[in-house]
């Protein structure tokens, strides 16, 4: 340790700030079954000090269809709550005060809908449109890239952002309109090279779009409202050199790309959920760790400090989280604001040797790929590239955990445990919504539409499709009318469904180049030889039923598939049961492998298992994958299912080997060795 | 397994619900299955139907990313509108390092799930590169017997659109705007003159409009100004879709279908051969060309697998 520099010699002025910092804004993502519960639940989390709202909502309103849709089936109220109508929006919102909330609300396809139900809603507390504060995430790129819940083809995507920025500069100049998520592109694999550099140009994007929608001295003050929503992993000081390297970019491309002058406007402002994907199943409590060390890479350094934070819940990787369990990471921000001595400080990175060097490394990392995304003629164009490159990151990830290069406590090293009295109750440890949610959510919107004044809405609907039919239009003034008069989150959606046509995402799959690491070729043999006994090579539907649009499990195991030797039909998210039934009988798969996040697969499972039998294939052995609690494995199991599959279960080939099986034993073949 | 003259007489009485299972049986390279599928293609074979199956069978290809899919997607539904039932045999290239693949394009092919009149099959073309999946030719004649329309996809540009010519009554193929390789191709004769072009994306106006003036213009110099050139945008509202149908029906109604299905079966036969006896066994009988010729003379009653055969025996004797 000779070389090893003495601590500089103290400075004689003070090193702590004259004034300790005010907090960031403290959130919980929250929200399920229905308005009215969802409300109770705000309430109490702002009684227990939480001090902005973040509004999570169920897929169906993600993705535009109201809960008496077939789509909507088994997902109404799960993920979040759902919001059919203006009614629904009062209910949210009821006795919170509109003109001193900060609400976030995580909203992208429909985003223009939901902030038309809030300003509304809001007028109607007499709060106008200009006192508002709060943020839709609307990015629908990175739904494209990972999270799936986009709605329309990318083009009309663009003007639904540009229409929503252009009017809210202008009339609710308080708002961030779009929060450009870094945050999922890391959940889908990004490296933190490319978490920068794809938001970056994701940015750009929607910049350059809203450019042709607004007057030229506008831009400035629409680049001051854009902000970012970003993750950060449990490597916490390489993700801290991340957010600093975003800061840097962002200035330099507000200054050099849309000539804006003022500094203010250019600070990279950004809100921050930190990493879902490194919390584990197995051993949950370890999580709790993550979630603070994770906290840490986004509040250590004063200059690229978050400015709203939401925290996971240690058990999100078993289901939805109880209030309990929001509660304790509400105080983890807490006991980190109030109690540490973190914010009397300035940027105690500044001068470190390190820290530079890490940012410089991220910079020329990012600029490159920036460079890359650029050269393909940007964010809009370079969808299927970038979604390629995210499937390769992730895989390398799983190969890295498989190897046990990358550590994962409780996972693959240190596995031996004592059982836990976190998840011991009846319910494993999570929330669980009613049941009954979805059919008074149906009766619900049946009854809104037939109360109201049917007239007024069909003339709403009309000039909302002529808005949208006119490129020179905002359709944020259509969209709020329409609020107004009464129509539905499924109407609004499928009005401009009708105008802009549906859309199906590149899956990133095709792209994936096949170089596992670690030895497939046995398994490879196993294929072979049970093909061969087959007559044609065993095939595989991959198929990810209802609404949730996580599809990083389904295209890992799709990928694999493959790499064993497998003929795989992928088919993307967002299937009804009978597209995946009809699927199945017409390529004449071996086995069917469904992948469900969502928590609602006790209701899709048994529909695709009855729709298999009526499309004459129900004799084709059934797999699912996802997060499902041990009772409801039980349960789908006396189902039909022949095998269920968690998070834990992270050896992709033991899952291989164990499908490959399964259909020798089905096809009665010899899977192994021949005799 | 399912016998191949039942499979025949499902197809015959048109009877949709059989694909899957013909497709399964095709498929199969057990000894088993090759026999019963040649006894399906026999059963559906011009000399046991006393006609040419009545389908309309389409070959589309083109480089990936061009928007096939989507306009396969607008094709099936407006053949639908017409009353046609459609097949699609959809070739997809497969990893060559596990022999494994991905058949992801189907589900970019929209259609209704409940609509019984509508078969979409994807089949990975095995160890060779770029043309048609083994089966793919099996499969086309067989379900050409119940189905209007067959349509083979596949995707590349030089190799797989001459190889979709042996098989389809009518061969498109698709270009996007602002991508030259087709042109260029086109041009050095690198591929053949396709009986149909479709530009895509049509919506991008004045540059499809560019291309299709440069690819008009490079079938004026090649001497082949009659070949229909089309734009059609899939996004949207659909565009040039109808046109395209109706051009493909006319090019179907001027040629001389038992000539070219003649040949369709002449070539199956000679590409089942090249699988069973290789490049070696092609030598035997003088080379692909000689073997062509060899193929024009035999009698036009041969259905594939007697064609096969008279092959195999030929090389055998090495005359």
């Amino acid at each position: 340790m000779a070389d090893t520099p003495a601590p500089s010699r103290p400075e004689t002025s003070s090193p702590r700030l004259p004034e300790r910092d005010a907090p960031w804004m403290m959130r919980t993502y929250a929200g399920h079954s229905d308005a009215r519960r969802s409300n109770e639940l705000y309430r109490g989390n702002l009684a227990k000090g939480q001090t902005g709202l973040s509004v999570a909502f169920d897929l169906p309103t993600q993705t535009g269809y109201d809960p008496d849709h077939e789509l909507a089936r088994g997902e109404v109220g799960k993920v979040g709550v759902s919001i059919a109508d203006l009614d629904d929006m009062r209910a949210l919102l009821d006795g919170i005060p509109l003109d001193q909330m900060n609400t976030s609300m995580t909203i992208n396809a429909t985003a223009a809908w939901l902030l038309a139900l809030y300003i509304v809603a809001a007028e109607e507390q007499g709060v106008a449109q200009d006192a508002l504060q709060g943020t839709t995430q609307n990015d629908i790129l990175k739904e494209y890239l990972s999270r799936g819940t986009y709605a329309f083809p990318p083009g009309p995507s663009m003007r639904l952002i540009a229409d929503t920025i252009a009017y809210t500069v202008e009339h609710v100049p308080k708002w961030n309109p779009i929060n450009i998520c870094s945050y999922h592109l890391q959940e889908a694999g990004a490296t933190p090279v490319q978490e920068i550099a794809y938001a970056m140009c994701n940015a750009i994007a929607v910049l350059d779009a809203v450019s042709r929608r607004v007057d030229r001295d506008l831009m400035g003050a629409v680049f001051g409202r854009i902000s970012f929503f970003v993750n950060a992993g449990v490597r916490f000081v390489e993700e801290h050199a991340k957010l600093r390297a975003m800061s840097v970019l962002w200035d330099e491309l507000g200054l050099e790309r849309y000539g804006v002058e003022d500094e203010r406007g250019r600070r990279f402002r950004y809100g921050v959920q930190v990493n879902s994907l490194g919390l584990t199943e197995a051993q949950p409590e370890n999580n709790a760790y993550r979630i603070a060390l994770e906290a840490l890479a986004v509040t250590l350094g004063r200059s690229a400090r978050a400015r709203a934070i939401q925290l996971p819940a240690w058990n999100e990787a078993l289901g939805l989280p109880r209030p309990w369990d929001q509660q304790w990471s509400l105080r983890l921000q807490q006991v980190l604001a109030y109690e540490t001595d973190l914010l009397e400080y300035p940027d105690i990175f500044e001068g470190s040797k390190v820290m530079d060097g890490l940012v410089a490394e991220l910079l020329e990392g990012a600029r490159e790929e920036m460079q890359r995304v650029q050269e393909l003629g940007g964010a809009v164009e370079a969808v299927a590239y970038m979604k390629a490159a995210l499937v390769e990151s992730h895989r390398e990830r799983i190969n890295k955990i498989e190897s046990g290069e990358l550590v994962v406590v409780g996972v693959n090293r240190y596995t031996e445990t004592a059982p836990s009295p976190l998840t011991a109750d009846a319910e494993g440890g999570i929330l669980v919504v009613d049941p009954e949610v979805e059919a008074e959510r149906r009766a619900a919107v049946a009854h809104w539409r037939s109360t109201r004044d049917q007239a007024t809405v069909d003339d709403a609907l009309a000039n909302l499709a002529r808005a949208a039919h006119d490129d020179s239009e905002n359709i944020m003034t259509a969209t709020i009318a329409a609020a107004r008069a009464g129509a539905t989150t499924g109407e609004w959606s499928q009005t401009l469904r009708s105008e802009f046509g549906g859309y199906r995402a590149p899956t990133g799959v095709g792209e994936a180049t096949s170089v596992p690491s670690g030895d497939l070729t046995e398994l490879r043999d196993e294929v072979e030889r049970v093909s061969e006994s087959l007559g044609r090579r065993l095939k595989i539907l991959v198929g990810k039923p209802g609404l949730d649009g996580h599809s990083n499990g389904a295209e890992q195991i799709a990928v694999r598939a493959r790499d064993v030797g497998m003929d795989v039909v992928y088919q993307g998210i967002r299937l009804t049961p009978s597209e995946i039934a009809t699927s199945a009988a017409q390529e004449g798969v071996h086995v069917v492998g469904l992948s469900i996040l969502s928590g609602s697969h006790a209701q899709l499972i048994p529909s695709v298992i009855e729709a298999l039998g009526e499309a004459g294939v129900g004799d084709v052995p059934v797999i699912v994958g996802g997060i499902i609690p041990d009772g409801d494995a039980a349960q789908l199991r006396e189902a039909g299912v022949a095998a269920v599959y968690t998070p834990k279960d992270f050896d992709l080939n033991r899952i291989m080997h164990e499908i490959v099986e399964l259909v020798a034993e089905r096809q009665r073949v010899q899977a192994g060795v021949r005799a | 397994m399912p016998e191949g003259t039942d499979l025949a007489e499902r197809l015959r009485s048109g009877d949709l619900s059989a694909a899957p299972a013909v497709l399964n049986l095709v498929e199969n390279q057990s000894p088993a299955a090759r026999s019963e599928t040649e006894e399906l293609l026999a059963a559906v074979s011009p000399s046991a139907l006393g006609r040419e199956p009545a389908a309309h069978v389409v070959g589309v290809t083109g480089p990936p990313g061009v928007g096939k899919s989507s306009l396969l997607s607008r094709l099936v539904s407006q053949w639908r509108a017409r009353g046609r039932s459609v097949a699609v045999l959809a070739v997809d290239p497969s990893s060559r390092r596990s022999g494994g693949s991905l058949l992801g394009d189907r589900a970019r092919i929209e259609v209704d799930p409940a609509d019984r009149d509508v078969y979409i099959r994807s089949t990975a073309v095995g160890e060779r590169l770029g043309g048609l999946a083994p089966a793919t030719r099996a499969a086309a004649s067989a379900l050409a017997a119940a189905f209007d329309v067959v349509v083979i996809e596949t995707v590349g540009v030089g190799q797989s659109e001459t190889e979709v010519a042996d098989v389809a009554d009518t061969v498109v193929v698709v270009v996007q705007p602002g991508s030259g390789d087709v042109l260029q191709f086109l041009k050095s004769g690198i591929m053949e003159i396709p009986d149909v072009l479709v530009v895509t994306k049509a919506d991008l106006g004045r540059v499809a409009m560019r291309a299709l003036a440069d690819l008009r213009s490079a079938l004026r110099s090649l001497g082949a100004r009659e070949i229909p050139v089309l734009a059609v945008s899939s996004v949207g509202p659909p565009t040039g879709i109808s046109e395209l149908v109706d051009t493909l029906d006319a090019h179907r109604a001027a040629i001389d279908l038992p000539a070219r299905r003649l040949r369709a079966r002449r070539l199956h036969a000679l590409a089942d051969f090249t699988a069973e006896h290789g490049e070696r066994g092609l030598r035997g009988l003088g080379g692909r060309r000689a073997a062509e010729r060899w193929l024009e003379e035999q009698p036009p009653g041969l259905d594939v697998a007697a064609l096969a055969r008279a092959l195999a025996a030929r090389a055998a004797t090495g005359s």
